[in-house]
């Protein structure tokens, strides 16, 4: 039987729905499998193929004991609805056979849904009925359930299933019957397109061909912010060109949810394109609202230049003391001062420093007010105006990046200084009033702060100590993030990280180097046996609760496999003290054959504690001294793996 | 074309029909409509209530000494209670948007998440920010919680911004360019207060004498609280007046504010003091309404 659901809401925040839509393809429908779609107002569920009914099911029922005697097996056998004589034993027990009844998919639908509705988990919910009534992302208006032409009754919040659902609001019909074949076309003749992926298409097709630099989040908002999406395009006065481009587009992209367009690759022209959530304006009256919208905002934002200029940046480091940080770690005053202590301490240049000074001075202006996603880019733009020295005001511009993990990282050593120390010291300080992200709570982004970090201090190959910033806690964190960055980013092995980030601990920069060396020895055939070797002797020497305090004697040591492998790691050693990490790998790699056969000859354990004790010490000394670029028996090699 | 007072008429009128109480604006200074009584205590409890009313609202540091064409010191709210939301609630409000002249069939309309929350007032509230033809026009909010209380009887509140949809009706480019009545223009009617009040915000208001007088209007504001428990006959006890005085603070933090006198540590600490005055009259008031 063909299924539909439309859970009728009003409108729900775009970037919302792609995540209940995840939730409802998972839906119960009985082995049907759902397809799912949705408006701001509408969640569109739809299967074919769902059984009328559910199959008849035989179970077995154990009854009493055969001892209790025939009253109680007559009495067993009327519960469960069969003759007495029906009734088998097994072993010392009555069974009875039961017959469990299929049910028809509408009964059990019915009952399902409205739990299986209420269960989307959604960031944010409200009530509306009573403070104990049900919740959900909005107010449900309307449910239309059907099973081919029958209606799968149920209710919530005192909204009742039926088959009526509801047009665009302001040019469909209030109230249209559908069925499960035409639903879609009854929708399209009343301005709902039910179709997400049609409505991506004909904004991006309509947008483009009006000249909108497409913009992939953007598209993806005006998607699902739209019931019938069309593209428009309106014009703005070229005098607002003398804006910054970043201001520009700001204002357009974010604020207003227009596309820019450009004249050339990189050259904005004075005009955007709108999406419009109706069919068309014949009128212009949308256009002209649009355009009036645009032009005060524009308005403002040259006010706000204007004004700002009257105040130097280098006049504003004062007002930071006004400007709260963390109600707990004081103002930006502070943080600058702090910020700049750290800068000084990265080695950063006279540049690096002023940068530093003014980096958030731009928030005490207008524009940053209004614009509040604009810090950094409008200190970094008026640094410019006003004088500074140009690597002054780059490294004012880019101190935010990178804010993704896409994101790239600044390009300016100055920037690049700049933006470590105020990362730094913003985990800092709340790693140490105790503020530690956990779970999906992470308010002052601090995740994205460390990700920043490790991708700097990785990416721009900056020499510093990455484990001698940070302590305690805050260590453990960076780790992890460190981790991440190169198993999600760079595409490491996660055991690889995990051997390289057990040894000495340097610069990112030598973390991936060695990193890239292991990957690349790891396929070569002595490296694997040779890291399971190493895990052996990890465990010899954690067996032997052996703690090494030295003393090796070399007389000791035995003709054959042991003195050659003690000469082949000695030679091994020397060979690798100036080699690349490359080189050193594939030299200790091979000693496989002299480890392997010592294993084979060579009894750890021996009779003679001097003995054993050299023997446990020289096996201590060579996996200490070759486990400086990684650490072997982290290695999950072929014979562990499931 | 309509006025600027006549959309305000149109309005009341429109929400009159739907059975609100037209309220007059709040005789005290606010910095929105929903700090009137007539919002933040009357959603409170389980008396069903519907009003609408013109709010003048004061944000000391929006002043413009007149100058700027959209932001100012004191703008006007209309300001749309619905308790309990009705189940068309939406349709009414857009049955408002046409009664002011606005054929919807010809415009861009948007329901764009925006969540409302008043730290100061414990409340918070679910809802959209109303787009027409790329301009924000209504804040549209279902009331979760207020004074700290969840609220059993969801509120529908709607807040229109009557300036921008005048000038969006009368097209025009500024505020002051408005006609509030025929041949009367909003800068005749308001400039002189948007100039003055901006000189005084941010240059003359007196520190000391407005942190005195906080102090003044919250001690009375806790002696008052303070009384409640042991007042004999609970229907007289000045709740009202009590919340008056933590509107009173409320504003002279924001002209503090303005003027730039709270620092950074000390913000935290006031906004505290007005949050505890409020939550503390919204409970007073609730336990006098059961």
């Amino acid at each position: 039987m063909n299924f539909l659901l439309e859970i009728g809401t009003e409108e729900i925040p775009h970037w919302m729905i792609p995540g209940a839509l995840d939730q409802l393809s998972k839906l119960d429908l009985l082995g049907a499998a759902p397809l799912v779609d949705a408006t701001p107002r509408r969640l569109v569920v739809k299967a074919g193929g769902v059984p009328e009914r559910t199959p008849d099911e035989h179970r077995v029922v154990k009854g009493p004991p055969v001892s209790a005697g025939e009253k109680a097996a007559a009495g067993f056998a009327k519960k469960q609805g069969v003759d007495p004589s029906a009734l088998t034993k097994s072993g010392e027990y009555f069974e009875a056979r039961v017959l469990v009844p299929g049910r028809r998919s509408l009964d059990i639908l019915s009952e399902t849904l409205p739990a299986a509705i209420l269960a989307i988990q959604w960031p944010k919910t409200m009530y509306w009925t009573t403070k104990n009534g049900p919740r959900f992302i909005r107010p449900i208006r309307w449910i239309v359930a059907l099973l081919d032409t029958q209606v799968i009754p149920f209710e919530i919040a005192g909204v009742r299933s039926g088959s009526m659902t509801r047009g665009h609001r302001q040019l469909g019909a209030a109230s249209i019957p559908v069925t499960v074949q035409h639903h879609t076309e009854e929708l399209r003749r009343n301005f709902v397109i039910v179709s997400s992926h049609e409505r991506r298409h004909k904004i991006e097709k309509e947008a483009a061909d009006l000249g909108a630099k497409i913009d992939a989040e953007l598209l993806e908002t005006l998607t699902f912010i739209t019931e019938y999406p069309t593209a428009i395009r309106g014009e703005f006065d070229p005098k607002f060109l003398e804006l910054p481009a970043e201001v520009l587009t700001t204002v357009m992209r974010h604020h207003q949810k227009y596309f820019s367009v450009e004249s050339a690759p990189g050259v904005l022209a004075p005009a955007f394109v709108a999406v419009m959530n109706t069919e068309s304006d014949p009128e212009g009256l949308v256009k002209r609202g649009n355009e009036r919208v645009l032009r005060a905002r524009f308005n403002d934002a040259r006010f706000f230049w204007d004004v700002d200029q009257t105040k130097k940046l280098a006049d504003r480091v004062e007002d930071l003391r006004k400007v709260t940080f963390h109600a707990r770690l004081g103002s930006y005053y502070e943080k600058t001062e702090r910020v700049l202590a750290l800068v000084k301490e990265l080695g950063g240049n006279d540049y690096a420093l002023r940068a530093a000074l003014l980096s958030k001075t731009d928030l005490t202006t207008e524009m940053v007010k209004e614009f509040t996603e604009l810090e950094g880019v409008v200190g970094g733009l008026y640094a410019r105006a006003q004088g500074e020295p140009d690597p002054v005001a780059r490294a004012i511009y880019e101190h935010y990046r990178p804010v993704s993990m896409e994101d790239s990282i600044p390009e300016t050593r100055e920037g690049q200084t700049v933006s470590l120390a105020d990362k730094l010291d913003t985990l800092r300080e709340c790693f140490r009033i105790g503020m530690v992200p956990t779970g999906s709570k992470d308010p002052f982004a601090l995740r994205r702060a460390a990700q920043g970090v490790v991708k700097i201090l990785a990416e721009a190959k900056l020499e510093y100590n990455f484990h001698g910033l940070f302590q305690a806690e805050l260590s453990d964190f960076m780790l992890e993030r460190v981790q991440h960055y190169f198993r999600e980013v760079r595409g490491f092995k996660y055991d690889e990280v995990n051997a390289v980030l057990a040894t000495s601990r340097g610069t990112l920069a030598d973390v991936e180097a060695r990193l890239t060396a292991l990957a690349e020895v790891r396929p070569t055939e002595n490296f694997e046996p040779l890291a399971a070797s190493f895990k052996r002797i990890r465990n010899i020497l954690k067996q032997a609760e052996f703690e090494a305090d030295g003393r090796f004697d070399e007389s000791l040591l035995e003709a054959g496999p042991e003195r050659n492998l003690f000469d082949a790691y000695q030679k091994v050693r020397t060979g690798i003290q100036d080699a690349g990490y490359r080189t050193a790998l594939e030299r200790i790699a091979s000693l496989r054959p002299v480890v392997d056969t010592f294993f084979d000859k060579v009894l750890v354990n021996a009779k003679d504690p001097q003995v054993r004790v050299n023997r446990l010490t020289l096996l201590s000394d060579l996996l200490t001294e070759f486990s400086t670029i990684a650490d072997f028996s982290e290695i999950v090699t072929a014979g562990e793996q499931k | 074309m309509d006025t600027f007072q006549d959309t305000v008429f149109k309005l009341q009128r429109y929400w009159a029909d739907r059975g609100c109480v037209i309220q007059e604006p709040y005789d005290v200074e606010v910095g929105a409509g929903t700090m009137s009584p007539e919002t933040f205590l009357r959603v409170l409890g389980d008396k069903p209530y519907r009003v609408a009313y013109v709010q003048p609202s004061r944000r000391p540091a929006d002043g413009r000494y007149g100058e700027n064409p959209n932001r100012l010191y004191k703008h006007q709210q209309l300001q749309v209670i619905l308790k309990p939301s009705p189940e068309d609630v939406i349709d009414e409000y857009l049955g408002s948007i046409e009664a002011i002249g606005i054929d919807l069939t010809k415009h861009d309309l948007k329901f764009e998440e925006d969540n409302w929350e008043a730290p100061t007032l414990g409340a918070w509230g679910i809802g959209w920010q109303v787009m027409l033809d790329g301009l924000e026009i209504t804040q549209f909010t279902y009331f979760q919680q207020c004074g700290g209380f969840d609220l059993d009887l969801v509120p529908a509140e709607l807040t229109y911004g009557l300036e921008r949809i005048s000038a969006f009706l009368q097209n025009v480019e500024s505020v002051y360019d408005i006609d509030w009545a025929p041949g009367v223009k909003y800068a005749q009617v308001r400039f002189a207060d948007e100039l003055q009040s901006s000189v005084y915000n941010f240059e003359l208001a007196d520190v000391d004498r407005l942190r005195r007088l906080f102090d003044e209007y919250e001690a009375e504001c806790k002696r008052l609280l303070a009384m409640w428990p042991k007042y004999p006959d609970k229907c007289r006890f000045p709740a009202i007046p009590a919340y008056e005085q933590v509107l009173k603070c409320s504003h002279l933090f924001n002209l503090l504010d303005a003027r730039g006198a709270i620092s950074v540590t000390e913000r935290v600490g006031v906004i505290k003091r007005v949050r505890d005055l409020a939550v503390g009259t919204a409970k007073l008031w609730a336990e006098q309404q059961a």
